[in-house]
């Protein structure tokens, strides 16, 4: 049997080609540009190496912070919930749905599958204030006054958040199903001859054996959360909405670079986002494992 | 199946809740769908309609003259198909290595392929442009189709169901018997890959005919734009012909429902199977 050694990086050079083309390059490059000043209209050429004054500047930058407070924001507003809907849901289909089952999760999936573009587009109509729906639903209904979601700094958020809840609400309950399927059913035998209530098998069993998957499902949520783009881009028309009050950091980076076209700035930005989301990936990690000690 | 146990107003509540949330998770849908044949006042009406009109041609006629449509419709399938293409081709082919070879580095480099999937897309969107700037790229196809073509998330797909389930006596029996590699690869393994190939193959068709930040960074002519650039260029802060733009998005919108109406089981584990396994 001869086997030649370079056959496996053969089939593995697309991958390692094309990551250090448009993966590694990029990534070192966008470090080299955090500490140059450089516009696209002023060519390779015009780039001037500027120390530490794009970070500076980021640092002493309003809307810079207050993209991070938005960011933060509907990370937790939309992530949050995400879970705290998706667990019961998980635990009801696995429970008390057979037939329905795959119609249900389907249901609650699609969502993920669909362009988040024509899904902003959607909601961007139903939460209109004079007569979107939403508004028309509370005025008659609740008779609540209109809310001005869209056009107001403080209801612009909780729409934002909406529309990430509804998008990934159905993917968490499908990887917490996954997890639910691999608890051996004898624990909940057990503990029903026992004569625990189920709520107290929910809170002694289940949740404990969920530990993993909400570690998972969480980082998930952490590191798309502070990544947010397109949805408050579209509601937003690209702007940030008024008082940038919908504008994440992800949107600012983007605006910095080819609105502004600062692309120095952009970059040392993209970084400290960076740095922030392998702190927070980091901290998630220690609080699960403090957990489980 | 739980009747024995007599009426438990909880487990009702239970279900008129999912029920509800149900309805709740496909009314946007529906009323895209309904928004998509009505004229633009007629959306902004008191009521609003909640059945379908009959204004989907005038829709489509006003969409047709503000965008190229159908030919953003049919450069999205044309990026989309090259990207599911090259895609299956690259990732099938590194999956392959991971799982059958003994290389040295294969541990650290399969790190590596798992670490760019953590990476995340914002570091990416400055300096790629200006990759695809030196490259001449811009407004091209390939500086969509390219760059993601060895994903990480396929390699691993890929590599897992090798792993599982092509026999490892049957890629020795064939080398034994003096088959090249890359026949290997081709005639023995390829086949065997077919249902995870399939599984691939929709997810990045889907991603692909959804990417907007991609599209949003390189593309630069209208008629270069895939749907949801074109559909976001119809939004104007003053005068937004949202019945057309309804019809675009219900169009965009028809064959991921209908794909995932065929293969839904597919499409739910293929996408969760990284925390699954």
């Amino acid at each position: 049997m001869k086997l030649n050694h370079a056959t496996p990086y053969l089939f593995i050079s697309p991958f390692l080609i094309l990551f250090a083309v448009f993966g590694l390059f990029p990534l070192l490059f966008s470090l080299y540009l955090a500490f140059q000043s450089w516009e696209p209209t002023s060519g390779l050429g015009g780039m001037q190496f500027v120390g530490i004054d794009n970070f500076t500047f980021a640092f002493n930058d309003e809307w810079f912070w207050k993209s991070l407070g938005n960011t933060g924001w509907l990370a937790v507003a939309s992530g949050l919930p995400q879970h705290l809907v998706a667990i019961p849901l998980a635990v009801f289909i696995h429970r008390y749905l057979l037939r329905s089952r795959n119609w249900v999760i389907g249901v609650y999936f699609l969502p993920y599958i669909t362009s988040t573009v024509a899904i902003a587009i959607m909601f961007s109509s139903l939460f209109s204030t004079d007569f979107g729906l939403i508004n028309l639903g509370l005025t008659h209904i609740f008779s609540f006054p209109p809310v001005d979601w869209l056009g107001r700094a403080i209801h612009i958020k909780p729409a934002i958040a909406f529309i990430v809840f509804w998008r990934y609400v159905g993917f968490n309950t499908v990887l917490y199903l996954a997890a639910l399927q691999t608890i051996p059913s004898d624990l909940y035998e057990a503990a029903t001859l026992d004569g625990a209530s189920s709520w107290s098998q929910f809170w002694h069993i289940t949740l404990p054996s969920l530990k993993p998957m909400i570690y998972f499902g969480v980082t998930l949520s952490v590191i798309g959360g502070l990544q947010l783009f397109e949805e408050p881009f579209i509601l937003t028309g690209g702007r940030g909405g008024s008082d940038q009050a919908g504008m994440t950091t992800a949107m600012y980076l983007y605006r910095m670079a080819f609105d502004f076209n600062d692309f120095g700035a952009a970059s040392a930005m993209s970084w400290l986002l960076f740095l922030i989301v392998v702190v927070l990936t980091w901290l998630t990690n220690r609080a699960f494992i403090q957990h489980a000690e | 199946m739980n009747a024995k146990k007599g009426f438990q107003p909880s487990l009702v509540l239970a279900y008129l809740t999912v029920g509800i949330g149900s309805l709740l998770m496909m009314a946007p849908f529906y009323f895209m769908f309904v928004f998509a044949t009505h004229d633009r006042s007629d959306i902004f009406q008191l009521p609003p309609p909640v059945w379908f009109g009959t204004g989907f041609w005038s829709n489509l006629d006003i969409l047709t003259q503000h965008l190229p449509f159908w030919r953003n419709l049919m450069w999205s399938l044309y990026v989309a198909c090259c990207s599911t293409a090259l895609t299956l081709l690259f990732c099938s082919m590194g999956g392959y290595a991971f799982a059958c070879f003994e290389f040295r580095f294969r541990s650290a480099l399969f790190g590596l392929v798992l670490g760019t999937m953590l990476l995340p897309s914002f570091m990416n969107m400055i300096p790629s442009f200006m990759v695809m700037n030196a490259l001449g790229w811009i407004d091209q196809a390939r500086a969509l189709y390219v760059p993601g073509a060895a994903s990480a998330f396929g390699i691993f797909l890929m590599r897992q169901f090798i792993s599982s389930s092509v026999p490892k006596d049957l890629i020795e029996a064939a080398r034994l018997d003096g088959c090249s590699e890359f026949g290997i690869y081709g005639r023995i393994v390829l086949p065997l890959l077919k249902p995870a190939l399939g599984t691939l193959g929709l997810i990045t068709f889907i991603a692909s005919w959804n990417n907007f930040m991609g599209p949003l960074i390189v593309m630069r002519s209208p008629d270069h734009y895939t749907l949801p650039l074109a559909l976001r260029s119809l939004q104007t802060p003053t005068d937004t012909e949202w019945g057309a733009l309804m019809a675009g998005s219900a169009i965009a919108t028809i064959p991921l429902m209908i794909l995932f109406a065929l293969f839904s089981r597919q499409l739910i584990a293929g996408l969760t199977s990284g925390a699954v396994k």
